[in-house]
């Protein structure tokens, strides 16, 4: 470890880390300010969170993954999700043909060879992923040629606390100090929110992450720049290792009806396939044609194959569907429409595979950003989300004392009121009536909203009325050709046209004032000029607002009692 | 935050008959909020953090951000190496520039000899922009005198050139600081005291980093580390900044080379002095230093305790064998005693038993001469006797003390009857020839 652990005294170089089940991410903030993940001495930036033990040497990533075939015994894999867990709560599945959990104490273990001598040693998880951290530290230390000493760390929303503390004590064991734990889909929101071209915007985000073993997905609400996640939903059994399945099992008929034998019955064909098989979907993720070779597959058999990406997404019709359920499941659990969401955002290794993204934007309306790689070009590598939102929250705070930093995330701090409805203003020309937004629903507050608007061409004293709103989804049948007004001015990008498909019933948000707050008036506005105003709620609910023309020298102040 | 979104959309008119007071009118309050944690990720969750623990509101937070980056801004420009002028130094005269303070006239006089070649190009470049003849000229200044600029050039050439700079640091009297006193040490800030000395000092090192001095609490091992450094300090101080002119005319070749001579000889003798006044001064602080009187304190501690356990020991041994002596003497005495008794006790056993034989032989020839020495009749003749006897003392020498009691015994039962004692001779005689002591036929009477 490093020889000044002295706290803060310390220079500190703080890297951010994603530490999946299946892949493990570094990356850092280079000197352009831009979060780039780093490779580490293989050139892998998707490091495999796999150790393997041979002879007293140790193996980490792509080669110890490699010893999955002939050294499985000695080979720990998965083991992400067991940290911090008693054996009766883990779900020892994905580590089937690798080393097996297994009980020791009140934490879970592998039993491994990991030292000279041929008896097997008993490793408890948290010194495997100390031991992984370590790895991971020193490839990052390698690559910067500075020390790296702490870290900020994404973790699945659903992880304990017991979790987290255990995460925090095997990396400390590492030599890095941890600033914080962060949310997956949180950062993956933050890396694409840190790009220098984005602009802080209110939205609501779904982010998909689907990984290797697991899929998350949460429906995080963005205002101004601060993130609350509305709800999450976890699928265990769904991931990268399910479409592995699938190309396995569709190679492994393939060599059935040639040689009428399973390669799957063997342990270390299965081996081989998994490994194989896995390559063969990222290749199909990427072309449209993939081969498949394995030397000596079963019964020392050579096996050489196609698969194309169209027989492949007709095999996995089923599981996409699922992660796409998955994603409708998220946003009904946050009580939101489809149409309520303004992008999607696809993390994890298997957001790579094209389908998925797209299938995903069939059930959104075209004006819900899809990012995923196969549905915008300019999208964040779906497996780099992660590391480096991390990387960028390591650059924000790595100047902090530990002190700060924990001060800064306490639930004094983090726990605050929401919104309920939104905070807008209403127009009426004529008979109708029409509300638009400023201030969204689930804004975190205190919070500060400013917006300008038209004053008549002919000027003259103007009236402001603030509102709180509703969106309501409206369903119009198909029937009468003649369709309702619409509104003008799609300022809401969620706002859904649909002019082509006139079979099916369409689905719009319509906004409706549900209650007044406040009336101001603006006099004297002269013509063509533009009136400001600005909405600040407090935290108890209390509002003040103020309105002027732009420009003018005097404004209309008022304050809002809260209830 | 703050920038406003424009939406295109009219205001509505003033409605007819509306009014309020300052124009305002509160119609309703906002419906009850939802608690929900925020994640405490991202620039804008850190503002937000720093607001609510610092109880700032929106405007406040920006202004104070504001300031601080505006502050940072500034200081990059201002870049602290102009310093006001002395008007004293304005009106130096170029010629005497050996006495001028060369990092004072180029605006330095903080930075001295840790400025770096880039700052000390940029204060030539300030001075010069401001004290260029022509620029004076210019500025309708009918003044020639143009010697301050001279003064900078010189400053500037004779600090961009690393040999003359060493040479003008070796002698720069403004980065030197005194040694303090043992008077101001014993007043107990010898650190503080000593630090700004040997930083000054320890610029001179041709090794780099000068090993810190420390504090209390340092190891011995940092201590010693310190003082080897100072003992052995390896400097690049010269001396040729004081040398005095050469004349450098052709026509006095001895006084030049007398003047070389004379200066080489001062360069030595200062750097000699230079030498043993370090020396002095690092003596002085070594026995200021308290950290060297505690290990040596502690040494002798360590020292003492040794010598005393040796010497508890020795006396432990001596004493151990004094003990095994007396004890051994004891012994022996006792076993002596012992043996002494033994003798007595045996010697009267022998003498009991001896007597006691004695008086049994007695009664086995008084107890022959009772029975009349077996004669039938009568006298006994002097043969029968002799022969009775004479079988009697045999059979004596052949048996033993304690045989000799019981016979004895049987024959005082026997008493003076004749045939019973004669029975007890010729029994015994029977169990001696059993016993194989006698032969058969050597007791003539039995």
């Amino acid at each position: 470890m490093s020889d000044a652990p002295n706290g803060t005294a310390a220079e500190r170089f703080a890297i951010g880390i994603s530490f999946g089940n299946s892949y493990s991410s570094i990356a850092r903030i280079n000197p352009e300010g831009k979060a780039e993940v780093i490779a580490n001495e293989e050139g892998d930036r998707q490091i495999p969170s796999v150790l393997s033990y041979i002879g007293g040497e140790e193996y980490h990533g792509t080669q110890a993954k490699a010893q999955l075939i002939r050294n499985s015994k000695n080979t720990v894999a998965y083991f992400r999700d067991y940290l911090g867990k008693n054996f009766k709560s883990i779900d020892p599945t994905p580590c089937h043909n690798s080393a097996h959990p297994q009980q020791s104490d009140s934490t879970v273990a592998f039993s491994i060879c990991d030292g000279e001598s041929e008896t097997p040693s008993t490793v408890t998880v948290s010194e495997i992923a100390t031991r992984h951290m370590r790895r991971l530290r020193q490839s990052a230390s390698d690559f910067l040629g500075k020390d790296v000493n702490a870290a900020v760390i994404t973790v699945p929303t659903d992880f304990t606390d017991a979790q987290r503390e255990a995460l925090i004590a095997a990396t400390k064991a590492a030599g890095m100090e941890v600033l914080q734990l962060i949310h997956e889909p949180v950062a993956a929101v933050l890396a694409y929110d840190a790009r220098p071209e984005a602009v802080v915007a209110d939205k609501l985000v779904v982010v998909a992450d689907l990984g290797g073993t697991r899929s998350d997905a949460a429906v995080v609400a963005c205002r101004g720049g601060m993130y609350t996640i509305l709800a999450t939903a976890h699928d265990y059994e769904l991931g990268g290792a399910t479409l592995d399945k699938i190309v396995i099992d569709h190679f492994a008929k393939e060599f059935i009806k040639k040689h009428k034998t399973d390669p799957r019955e063997d342990a270390r064909g299965l081996a081989k396939l998994k490994l194989e098989g896995e390559a063969t979907k990222k290749t199909l993720s990427l072309g449209t044609n993939a081969s498949l070779s394995i030397e000596s597959l079963a019964d020392g058999i050579d096996f050489q194959s196609n698969v194309n990406r169209t027989r492949y997404e007709l095999l996995s019709g089923k599981v996409f569907a699922q992660f796409t359920g998955l994603i409708e499941q998220v946003v009904k659990k946050a009580d939101l429409d489809l149409l309520d969401i303004d992008q999607v955002i696809f993390a994890g290794g298997a957001s790579h595979t094209p389908k998925i993204a797209q299938l995903a934007s069939n059930i959104f309306p075209e004006t819900t950003q899809i990012l995923a790689p196969s549905t915008l070009v300019s999208a964040i590598n779906p497996s780099e989300l992660a590391p480096r939102g991390a990387a960028i929250q390591a650059s924000l705070i790595q100047e902090f004392d530990q002190e700060d930093i924990e001060q800064s995330i306490h639930p004094m701090v983090t726990a605050t009121t929401h919104l309920k409805n939104a905070i807008g203003v209403e127009f009426s020309s004529g008979g109708a009536t029409e509300f638009k937004p400023l201030m969204h629903a689930e804004t975190a507050l205190p919070a500060r909203r400013v917006a300008q608007y038209n004053a008549p061409k002919e000027g003259g004293d103007v009236l402001i009325r603030v509102c709180e709103g509703v969106r309501d989804i409206k369903v119009t049948k198909p029937e009468p050709k003649a369709k309702e007004e619409k509104p003008k001015g799609d300022e809401d990008d969620s706002d859904f046209d649909s002019d082509e498909d006139d079979e099916e019933e369409t689905r719009e948000i319509v906004w409706k004032t549900e209650k007044p707050i406040a009336e101001l008036a603006v006099k004297g506005t002269k013509a063509g000029s533009k009136v400001e105003l600005m909405v600040h709620v407090n935290p108890d609910l209390g509002m003040q607002i103020t309105a002027r023309e732009v420009g003018g020298q005097s404004a209309v102040r008022g304050a809002v009692q809260s209830a | 935050m703050s920038t406003p979104q424009v939406v295109n959309v009219t205001l509505p008119a003033l409605p007819q008959g509306w009014s309020a007071d300052k124009d305002f009118k509160a119609v309703g309050t906002l419906s009850a909020g939802t608690q929900r944690t925020v994640e405490p990720v991202g620039p804008h969750f850190l503002a937000h953090a720093r607001r609510k623990r610092h109880h700032r509101t929106f405007s406040e937070d920006e202004r104070i951000q504001a300031q601080h980056t505006v502050k940072k801004t500034e200081q990059e420009d201002d870049d602290d190496i102009s310093e006001n002028e002395d008007p004293m130094m304005l009106s130096r005269d170029a010629k005497d520039w050996k006495s001028q303070d060369h990092y004072a006239v180029l605006g330095l006089s903080k930075h001295r000899w840790r400025a770096t070649p880039d700052q000390i190009k940029r204060a030539h470049r300030k001075k010069v922009l401001r004290h260029h003849p022509d620029k004076k000229a210019a500025m309708g200044d009918r003044d020639e005198n143009d010697s301050f600029f001279k003064c900078i050039q010189i400053a500037a050439e004779l600090l961009q050139d690393p040999v003359r700079r060493r040479q003008f640091d070796s002698v720069d009297e403004a980065c030197e600081v005194d040694p303090p006193s043992k008077k101001e040490v014993q007043k107990g800030n010898f650190f503080k005291l000593w630090r700004p000395v040997l930083k000054a000092e320890g610029r001179f090192s041709r090794v780099q980093p000068v090993p810190e001095l420390g504090d209390e609490n340092s190891t011995q091992e940092h201590v010693e580390n310190f003082y080897n450094f100072w003992y052995n300090f390896d400097s690049w101080r010269t001396f040729e900044y004081l040398d005095e002119d050469v004349p450098d005319d052709n026509e006095n070749r001895d006084q030049k080379r007398h003047v070389e001579k004379k200066n080489a000889n001062a360069r030595r003798k200062r750097k000699t002095e230079d030498i043993t006044r370090l020396r002095h001064m690092v003596d002085d602080l070594a026995g200021m230093d308290e950290r060297i009187k505690n290990f040596r304190k502690a040494a002798r501690a360590g020292k003492d305790k040794k010598r005393l356990e040796k010497e508890a020991e020795a006396k432990r041994l001596v004493e151990e064998k004094e003990r095994a002596r007396v004890e051994e003497e004891e012994r022996k005495k006792a076993a002596d005693e012992a043996a002494k008794a033994d003798r007595e006790k045996n010697k009267k056993a022998k003498e009991a038993a001896k007597n006691a034989s004695k008086k049994n032989k007695r009664v086995l020839k008084g107890s022959v001469k009772d029975a009349n020495y077996f004669a039938e009749s009568g006298a006994p003749s002097a043969a029968e006797v002799d022969s009775v006897l004479t079988d009697v003392d045999l059979i004596i020498s052949k048996i033993d003390a304690e045989e000799l009691a019981g016979l004895a015994e049987r024959l005082t039962a026997a008493g003076k009857d004749i045939p019973a004692v004669k029975n007890v001779y010729a029994e015994e005689s029977k169990r001696l020839v059993g016993a194989g002591k006698l032969k058969e036929g050597e007791t003539k009477t039995f």
